[in-house]
């Protein structure tokens, strides 16, 4: 825990030492190359600024993407960066971008995301992407600059407690005020930010501890005696809950997204397919368990499946990995899966029993606990105790069939944005990388593509960040050059971060962005369609009636190839078209129809039992026959939706 | 709503005092003391918290606090098995017709007199809440100036100490 050497389990930092000498052996294979320089050994101190400090610690714990903007404070880290072939810095238009591209980058690789910005307003810029990703437990690395010692308190220009404002949003800060503290500091933040509960890290630079001269040594000695996050989990907690595995007769898992930081879909995949056990895999957790899997019974939630949703909500046993019991999820949480016994298995002890009540509390790195599971589940069966899961797969398999997830075109023949999210996941496929922004798209881009692969989805679930995908989407694509990274985009959301589009072009990322306009904010219209007597206000963004902006328009201005769908049958081309290009980033402006909506629907503050398939239509309601056969209740269609008008 | 008493072991680093009284806050607690110093070790501070809340709450706010990263340990004291004191510093009018009365119900408690002027007595106090509030009870009618407290500090009984093996 003291030394930078035990960080082993980060997998993301690297180990210089080992770094430096295949640098080494690779430069005297070559005969005519420069004679390398000697390696001082590892640990030697050697005399360098502190921003030459940070920029070598930085290369030494492996980065190799910085997104940020210099400014007044960070400049002097700027010059040694300069050099760097190690690290290679994108320069953004906004630091919001810079964070968001940071996740984008972290979540499509499992690896730290890093951004930098300058004192003032260039941190508090950062406070969105902190935020968000400290809701989405994000491994992220900020490094702002500060003003100088000396005038700290003093209101001074560009000066603001980036530490006081975003102590609650992040994982740890720091404030250096030494310069000799520099790579201990980065060490340490890049270990909290990858290990346990993954989440962001800031780091606050004073400009003249960047300029004064120290020595620079590596690997620091790490002193964190309060950070031992707890990985392998307890065996007796394990055994019980393979015991309740092999008793239960309605059993479902219950996966979040702490499956997909644990890399562990591998084991994820063979304990469901050991047990026979239902999957539901959350919106942070999709492509954490394969959609093309039969094992798969949808996304939880909200705008859930019905599948999902009913599953988990007649389940005898819930088997929840890496998952925190969101409001989003449950619902009404005094109803939320009322006959289910709770195995609650998450690296982070303070998620137990926090919402929902857990009977078996298992802490510990979900990898760890599936292997363990696995074992001990096989160990039941064994034993001959093997449970019989056949009317609990008619009963989920009745709704899958009665309540699939579908869609209705508009009446006004307009394109149904369902349908381009659809045609996009169907022709870009599973290998490709998808971000969203927040609203109807995000729902649909959730419901409406297949994920098969983990970390193929990227999306700001927790805090729910309009503009989340062009950054997110520009950090995945640098992260995978050679790869297909398509932003699922909506029009309120495009305009909140669209300038990215211009670094996309200038430093080599040709994302696509798919902005699915139907001219307004569309989740916010639904629910004043639904809840709110249908007065729509301040929701018309005017890009249909004015077509104000121009986003084809727009995105040839910032460099990219710009095009527009507006019926059916060209959607197909154009995703294509889009497809084919790679020199440059491209926005296709799906004109969609404004009235669509998000179904299923688990109304505000109502319980998962009232989950609606469509308007009106409650598969669960009164029905409570469940697993002595196919769904008996049946459709009962009736109360009108606005009666589940709630707290939000 | 039951008192809670939390020992909070923490390193002595800037910003440690806003970190943890910020989780509270944060999280809709109300603290009704804390007092904070260095320990047998100049490189950790221990925290006494006493807090009104359930239990349940009080093992949410627990698990966030063991989440800070310069929070070492975290331990409840039960009021029955540790020693609990707070200190009391409360200025009351004495003038020359009730001195004595007042120096007489100092003696009582066994507090002490630790500063004198012709219209006042400043008076030290140790011991539990009950205690100090008893001892309040009877100086109040001389008329009290200024009061301060300095918050609980506690330790468990016995020979068992919470620091030991906790910081490496």
């Amino acid at each position: 825990m003291t030394s930078a050497t035990s960080r082993s389990e980060s997998g993301s930092a690297g180990d210089t030492g080992a770094t430096d000498a295949s640098e080494a052996s690779r430069k005297s294979s070559q005969p005519n190359g420069p004679r390398p320089k000697p390696t001082p050994p590892a640990g030697t101190p050697v005399r360098v600024t502190g921003a030459q400090s940070l920029v070598r610690a930085l290369e030494a714990v492996g980065s190799e993407v910085v997104f940020g903007i210099p400014g007044g404070t960070i400049l002097p880290a700027y010059d040694p960066l300069l050099d760097s072939t190690k690290v290679r810095h994108v320069l953004v238009r906004h630091e919001q971008a810079a964070g968001h591209a940071a996740t984008g980058y972290a979540q499509a690789t499992g690896k730290v995301g890093v951004c930098m910005a300058t004192s003032g307003p260039g941190a508090t810029n950062l406070v969105t992407p902190l935020a968000d990703a400290n809701m989405d437990s994000v491994p992220l690395v900020a490094i702002t600059g500060q003003q100088t010692r000396a005038l700290i308190g003093t209101d001074a220009f560009q000066e603001a407690d980036i530490c006081g404002i975003t102590m609650p949003i992040t994982k740890h800060n720091f404030l250096v005020t030494d310069p000799a503290d520099i790579p201990r500091v980065i060490a340490e933040a890049f270990h909290l930010a990858a290990t346990g509960r993954p989440g962001p890290v800031l780091v606050d630079i004073p400009k003249d501890v960047l300029q004064e001269t120290t020595s620079f040594a590596w690997p620091p000695e790490m002193t964190l005696p309060g950070y031992r996050p707890t990985l392998r989990p307890h065996g007796k907690q394990v055994r019980e809950a393979a015991r309740l595995i092999s008793q239960s007769r309605r059993p479902v898992l219950y996966v979040g997204g702490g499956v997909l930081k644990a890399e562990a879909s591998e084991e994820l995949a063979e304990l469901a397919e050991l047990t026979g056990i239902p999957v539901a895999t959350t919106l942070m957790a999709r492509g954490a368990f394969p959609d093309s899997h039969d094992h798969h019974v949808g996304m939880p939630g909200m705008h859930g499946s019905v599948s999902a949703v009913a599953a988990m909500q007649r389940a005898d046993l819930l088997l929840a990995l890496g998952a925190r019991f969101d409001d989003r999820v449950t619902g009404r949480l005094d109803s939320f899966a009322p006959e289910a016994t709770v195995v609650h298995a998450d690296i982070d002890p303070a998620e137990i029993s926090k919402n929902r009540k857990a009977d078996v509390p298992i802490v510990g790195d979900c990898k760890e606990i599936l292997r363990e599971l696995i074992e001990a589940v096989k160990f039941e069966h064994d034993r001959g105790d093997r449970p019989d899961l056949t009317a609990w797969w008619t009963q989920i398999n009745s709704w899958r069939d009665t309540f699939p997830a579908g869609y209705e075109w508009p009446d006004d023949g307009a394109l149904a944005p369902q349908y381009v999210i659809e045609r996009i996941g169907a022709l870009v496929g599973p290998d490709a990388y998808y971000a969203a922004g927040v609203g109807q798209h995000q729902m649909w881009a959730a419901q409406f593509i297949k994920y098969d692969n983990p970390r193929s989805w990227i999306n700001s679930g927790g805090l729910g960040t309009m503009g989340f995908a062009v950054p997110a989407a520009m950090g995945a694509q640098f992260a995978h050059p050679g790869a297909q990274v398509w932003a699922i985009d909506g029009d309120g959301c495009f305009q909140m971060t669209n300038q990215e589009l211009a670094t996309c072009a200038l430093e080599g990322a040709p994302i696509k962005v798919a902005v699915i306009n139907n001219g307004n904010l569309g989740m916010v219209r639904q629910w004043q369609n639904l809840f709110y007597a249908e007065r729509y206000s301040n929701t018309d963004l005017g890009t249909h009636k004015h077509r104000i902006p121009d986003f084809a328009l727009l995105a040839e201005s910032l460099g990219c190839a710009g095009l527009r769908c507006e019926t059916a049958d060209e959607v197909d081309d154009v995703i294509k078209q889009a497809m084919a290009i790679d020199d440059r980033p491209v926005v296709i402006d799906f004109v969609v129809g404004k009235d669509a909506q998000v179904w299923p629907m688990v109304g505000p503050g109502a319980s998962n039992d009232e989950v609606m398939a469509a308007r009106g239509i409650r598969p669960l309601f009164d029905d409570d026959d469940v697993a002595d056969g196919p769904a008996s209740g049946g459709v009962v269609a009736d109360r009108a939706v606005t009666d589940v008008r709630g707290e939000q | 709503m039951s008192m809670h008493t939390l020992s909070v072991l923490v390193e002595n680093v800037p910003g440690v005092l806003a970190r943890v009284s910020g989780l509270f806050s944060r999280r809709g607690f109300n603290i009704e003391s804390l007092a904070v110093g260095p320990t047998e070790n100049p490189e950790v501070s221990r925290m006494t918290i006493v807090v009104a809340v359930e239990e349940q709450p009080l093992e949410q706010v627990t698990k966030q606090l063991n989440k800070l990263v310069n929070v070492i340990k975290i331990v409840e004291l039960d009021p029955d098995s540790s020693v609990q004191r707070d200190l009391l510093l409360v200025k009351v009018r004495a003038d020359a017709t009730v001195r004595s009365q007042v120096l007489e119900t100092v003696e009582m408690f066994r507090a002490k007199v630790v500063d004198v002027s012709p219209e006042a007595v400043t008076v030290e106090a140790t011991g539990t809440h009950d205690k100090l509030n008893a001892l309040m009870r009877m100086l109040e009618p001389y008329g009290v100036r200024e009061l301060v407290k300095s918050g609980m500090v506690a330790l468990g009984r016995g020979a068992r100490s919470i620091t030991a093996n906790s910081t490496r």
